[in-house]
């Protein structure tokens, strides 16, 4: 009998290497004679830069190099848009991205203006501290709104306004919706900006080796080949004497898949120029202003129903702020686009954008990816007009699901991958019931709240669902390979920065050739080891590698067969691979060892027939058609203080269909952690900016308020399994769900909460002082 | 985020400590738990030519018993001492109660009391409960030694009576007589966060069960804080605490003592409302102690 492996929560293989700090990370790089970096970063949002003096920087003891954007030449480069836009009906795009430093103006408080390098981290920041930039102020763009006014600053004069990109998209015709609706329901909506905040900030250390005239970078990114390649062309080498490793990262979240960020192009080069090791570590402060952020939009959206709760067409018209540049192109805002209809049959559909340059840190995709915002209005609208016609919000929810035969569901818009945004599998109504189940709606509703609140208590219970767009291509690869002492190598291209990929991607080689998920070695994220994939993004490891790695790992297990079938003289299709060995079903004394089948596989002397590869060793690669759609459902029970407006979650539960489970324990993590960044979403994180001088007023953690393990209840998690059909082993992703709907969730709760008072949250983040104003408006007006 | 070059000296006496006090003045900044100068340091927010180290200094880490019930508190003892000493418990009870609400057990461990005092950074719990209690200081120069009363040492924003040439070495905290009563509350974003808004309350009933004594001080009001409400207390002293007396008490305090200034986290109107409703709490927790002879 041989041994699943795969669907088993069995524990992670690295965690004992993280937990006993013996994991490597970007900062543990430590190389003789290495320099350090500090980097001179605009004050101003929005200024012209009359003069830098960096004169006495250069002075300073231990200051090797000063270097400001007219040292650089040609290698002065604005930084290559990421993604295109993508080819829908109504499509305006105005690409702006940051050259490494700023040359005549700054746009972003934090935008770097010239890069010192010393012989330790405080002797940069001093010299640092000596640079003299004389800037002309001049005013932020800060808001959505007034950023479109006719007489308002503009972030790049060139473009002749602040639209970065306005983008249309129509299925049906809303207004025909419209004329035919009993109800319409319209409201304007905001989800404000937050931080990723990974625990590890973003690192490079590079080192240039003259003599084997060999470039090593070490990079917390996502995506160390696509930066291996781009750093091999920018700085004129062959991508074969680049090497790139993304060693263990502590968090990407997103921000980290954003390239090229300045810094990693700029320490590199350095280290060629200087023939010295180069590192430089983002420090807190400068994360939140030089990592990737995201959210906010301000969105003015309708929904037009029937008189007994069919939705006839949905309207959203919404500013999306993409800060000072658009090097990630348009994937957040289209991600909302096409998130927002979610498991509904929506019939008719007009949505349209406008992306917006502000002088802000730069928005790219953060976990969720512009999901959240979608989600928001869809989840929202369907409480407000459920609260209008007096119906169940959830049986409205349930009358409106996607039968499950009707999949492939095609929604006829263009979804970030540019092909048309098709849902390939999906089964709504069982999540729904058992969201339902687990959080006990019926029972909370008829006997636990009138119970509490007779108590005088303010419960509150919300209950929201959401698809996600998952597993997107182009293509991942692997390498899977049984070295001859049996132990399995794996390689592959994409980086990991907290999922599990060592025990999962482990788990899917063991299932095919029965060797215990211990024994197998996983290597992600080394560009020595496999180069070709693009990077950890869009809750596609697992997909799209993990497709990848099961394609070579049937390879192997082919040839170990064959090579099994000759040694034991049986036929191949009696052969089973288990326990690391190959053995004559029935007849378990008839085995070899896939040591000795590796071993022979590479033979020292001797012929080989013709034709024959070495070694029990195969490379495969995958690419899906199209993104898999996960789906789920986030249910919560909170309670809120009506004096101090604080909020207490007593209960969330989470029902999660990502296809076929690696491993539940993993998916379960990942959950939790999203959560954990939803709550913070919802109700802790908000990055404040004062409008007038364009400042960031909290950037450090004692401003910016991260949930915490006291903030964030035990998270109850319930797996259905729709096999995806797109890939061979069912999977969708499961990285981004947990944080995508805990907006409109806790949104629902709140108001029911408080439902003595009628609010209506129309925004996210809240807070116990935000609270208190709405509360205090609602009840003043009424 | 590194700290601007500085010159460091780790004294193991008092003594020692004094003397590089008066040598360098306003140059020289001590270090006690570090828990706030450290980050101000590596903020690049104050860059002191000479940092004098108290984490050497032996003679300054204690917790004794005083005359009268009192504790004496040496200014280096770490909040986590405090916090876990028997006869803090059991003389100056709302101490104790105080201590846990200072951020995390990690800092607690660092954190040390006179440094707190010595800091007064207007959202700290420990200036505004040494001043309902009326503690007071014992404070050293290399000439001179003096007790400072704690409403005479709190001078507003991160400004004390403390000389550049002074040391904070003791803090006396007395105890409380008896039929009192005593609270803290606080609104904090999330478990040891500083407050939004704080308050302790400190009453004492005579035999009639009419307020004898009562303190009221806020602490986090965006104000100049610790504050004492004194208008408030007015109206409490010589009452019976009925539950209409207790909300007056608490609106006086919301509408007249405090001023409060709105920031990223809370405005100045919800700051009102949260001293209404915290001192409120406050006030009729402190009581039901009296009335019931409970100290925790």
């Amino acid at each position: 009998m041989t041994t699943r492996y795969l669907g088993k929560p069995i524990k992670r293989n690295e965690d004992p290497q993280l937990l006993t700090g013996q994991a490597q990370f970007v900062d543990d790089v430590d190389l003789p004679e290495m320099l350090h970096v500090a980097f001179k970063r605009s004050d101003y949002a929005h200024a012209r830069i009359v003069s830098v003096d960096v004169e006495a920087a250069k002075a300073m003891p231990g200051v090797i190099a000063v270097y400001v954007a007219e040292d650089l030449g040609d290698y002065w480069q604005p930084s290559p848009l990421l993604v295109p836009p993508p080819p829908a009906q109504h499509v305006v795009f105005n690409e702006r991205t940051a050259g490494q430093l700023a040359k005549d103006k700054v746009r972003l408080v934090g935008e770097p203006i010239a890069m010192v390098i010393a012989r330790s981290r405080y002797l940069a920041e001093d010299a640092a501290e000596t640079i003299f930039v004389q800037y002309e102020p001049l005013d932020p763009v800060m808001d959505l709104e007034a950023a479109l006014a006719e007489d308002s600053a503009l972030v790049h004069e060139g473009v002749g306004s602040n639209v970065a990109a306005h983008v249309i998209q129509e299925k049906g015709s809303y207004e025909t919706a419209r004329a035919e609706a009993d109800v319409v329901v319209s409201r304007r909506m905001l989800y404000d900006r937050g931080a990723s905040a990974p625990m590890e900030t973003r690192g490079v250390v590079a080192h240039y080796d003259a003599l084997s005239q060999e470039l090593v970078v070490w990079d917390s990114t996502q995506a160390p080949i696509p930066i291996r390649n781009g750093l091999a062309s920018m700085l004129g080498l062959s991508e074969r004497q680049v090497r790139v490793i993304a060693p263990f990262v502590g968090g990407g979240f997103g921000p980290k898949i954003m390239m090229f960020y300045p810094e990693e192009t700029l320490i590199p080069w350095a280290a060629i120029r200087l023939e010295r090791p180069v590192k430089w570590i983002e420090d807190r402060r400068e994360h939140f202003y030089a990592t990737t952020q995201e959210r906010s939009q301000l969105h003015d959206s309708e929904i037009a129903l029937t008189r007994d709760g069919k939705i006839l067409g949905m309207k959203d018209v919404f500013l999306h702020d993409t800060g000072a540049y658009i090097p990630y192109g348009l994937t957040v805002p289209l991600n909302t686009q096409c998130t927002l209809l979610g498991p509904y049959v929506v019939p008719h559909y007009y949505s349209e954008f406008r992306a917006i340059f502000t002088n802000k840190t730069i928005v790219t995709p953060y976990r969720g990816a512009g999901r959240q915002q979608g989600v928001f209005v869809m989840e929202r609208l369907l409480d407000l007009a459920a609260k209008e016609m007096e119906m169940d919000p959830l049986e409205l929810r349930r009358q409106n699901f996607i039968p499950p035969d009707q999949f492939p569901w095609n929604n006829e818009i263009i979804y970030q991958d540019f092909s048309e945004l098709t849902y390939d599998s999906g089964d709504y109504e069982p999540i729904l019931d058992k969201a339902m189940d687990m959080i006990g709606w019926e029972d909370f509703r008829e006997n636990e709240q009138p119970r509490l609140r007779a108590e005088g208590k303010h419960v509150g219970i919300g209950l929201v669902m959401y698809v996600e767009g998952t597993g997107i291509g182009p293509y991942e690869g692997a390498r899977v390979h049984v070295e001859s002492s049996g132990k399995v190598t794996v390689v592959t291209g994409v980086g990991t920065q907290g999922q599990g990929h060592y025990t999962s991607f482990a788990q899917v080689v063991a299932e095919a050739l029965g060797v215990p998920p211990e024994d197998i070695a996983v290597t992600t994220g080394d560009t020595g080891q496999f180069d070709w994939g693009t990077g950890t993004f869009a809750s596609r490891g697992a997909v799209v590698a993990g497709s990848a790695i099961h394609a070579a790992a049937e390879m192997v297990r082919e040839k170990a067969i064959q090579h099994a079938a000759e040694h034991l003289e049986a036929r191949e299709e009696d052969i089973e691979l288990a326990d690391g060995f190959a053995q004559v079903r029935g007849s378990p004394d008839a085995r070899v060892s896939l040591a000795e089948l590796a071993a022979n596989a590479n033979p020292l002397r001797g012929a080989v027939r013709p034709g024959t590869e070495p070694g029990l060793e195969a490379t495969a690669y995958f690419g899906p058609e199209m993104g898999a759609t996960a789906n789920g459902a986030h249910a919560i029970i909170l309670e809120v203080d009506p004096e101090t407006f604080d909020v207490k979650v007593h209960r969330y539960v989470v029902v999660h269909d990502c296809g076929t489970l690696i491993n539940p324990l993993i998916v379960a993590g990942q959950v939790h952690g999203g959560v954990a960044q939803g709550l913070g979403n919802a109700f802790y994180e908000q990055l404040v900016y004062d409008d007038a001088s364009g400042q960031l007023l909290n950037a450090s953690f004692m401003d910016y308020l991260l949930p915490t393990s006291e903030t964030v209840p035990r998270v109850e998690v319930g797996h259905e399994e729709t096999p995806s059909p797109l890939n061979p082993l069912g999977v969708k992703g499961a990285g981004e769900a947990g944080a995508i709907p805990v907006g409109p969730a806790f949104a629902q709760a709140i108001e029911d909460a408080l439902a003595d008072t009628d609010i209506e949250i129309l925004e996210i983040p809240l807070s116990p002082n935000r609270l208190f104003e709405i509360v205090r408006r609602a009840t003043t007006e009424t | 985020m590194k700290p601007p070059p500085f010159e460091y000296f780790a004294p193991t006496t008092i003594e020692e400590a004094l003397d590089l006090l008066d040598e360098h003045g306003w140059d020289a900044k001590p270090l006690a738990g570090g828990q706030s100068l450290i980050p101000t340091l590596n903020f690049r927010l104050a860059q002191p030519a000479v940092l004098v180290d108290l984490n050497n200094i032996s003679d300054l880490f204690y917790v004794r018993p005083g005359i009268n019930g009192s504790v004496r508190i040496g200014a280096m003892a770490r909040h986590s001492q405090v916090e876990r000493d028997a006869l803090i418990a059991e003389r100056v009870p709302l101490v104790h109660e105080a201590i846990p609400l200072i951020a995390h057990a990690q800092i607690r461990n660092r954190g040390t009391f006179g440094g707190s005092l010595a800091h007064n950074d207007p959202a700290a719990e420990l200036p505004a409960v040494t001043l309902a209690l009326d503690g007071r200081l014992r404070v050293r120069s290399l000439s001179r030694e003096r007790w400072v009363p704690a409403g005479e040492f709190f001078l507003g924003l991160f400004a004390t009576a403390l000389e550049p040439d002074e040391l904070l070495v003791e803090v006396e905290v007395p105890a409380l007589p008896p039929r009192s009563g005593w609270a803290i509350r606080e609104m904090a974003r999330r478990p040891g966060d500083f407050a939004l808004l704080g308050v302790t309350a400190v009453i004492t009933l005579d035999d009639e069960n009419e307020c004898q004594a009562a303190r009221l001080v806020f602490f986090s009001t965006g104000g100049e804080d610790p504050t004492d409400a004194r208008q408030a207390a007015e109206v409490l002293i010589g009452e019976a605490p009925t539950p209409d007396v207790i909300r007056a008490t608490a609106e006086t305090a919301a509408s007249e003592d405090i001023d409060p200034t709105g920031d990223i986290h809370a405005s100045a109107e919800y700051r009102r409302h949260l001293a209404k409703v915290l001192a409120c709490q406050a006030l009729e927790q402190a009581l039901e102690r009296v009335t019931t002879g409970a100290l925790y």
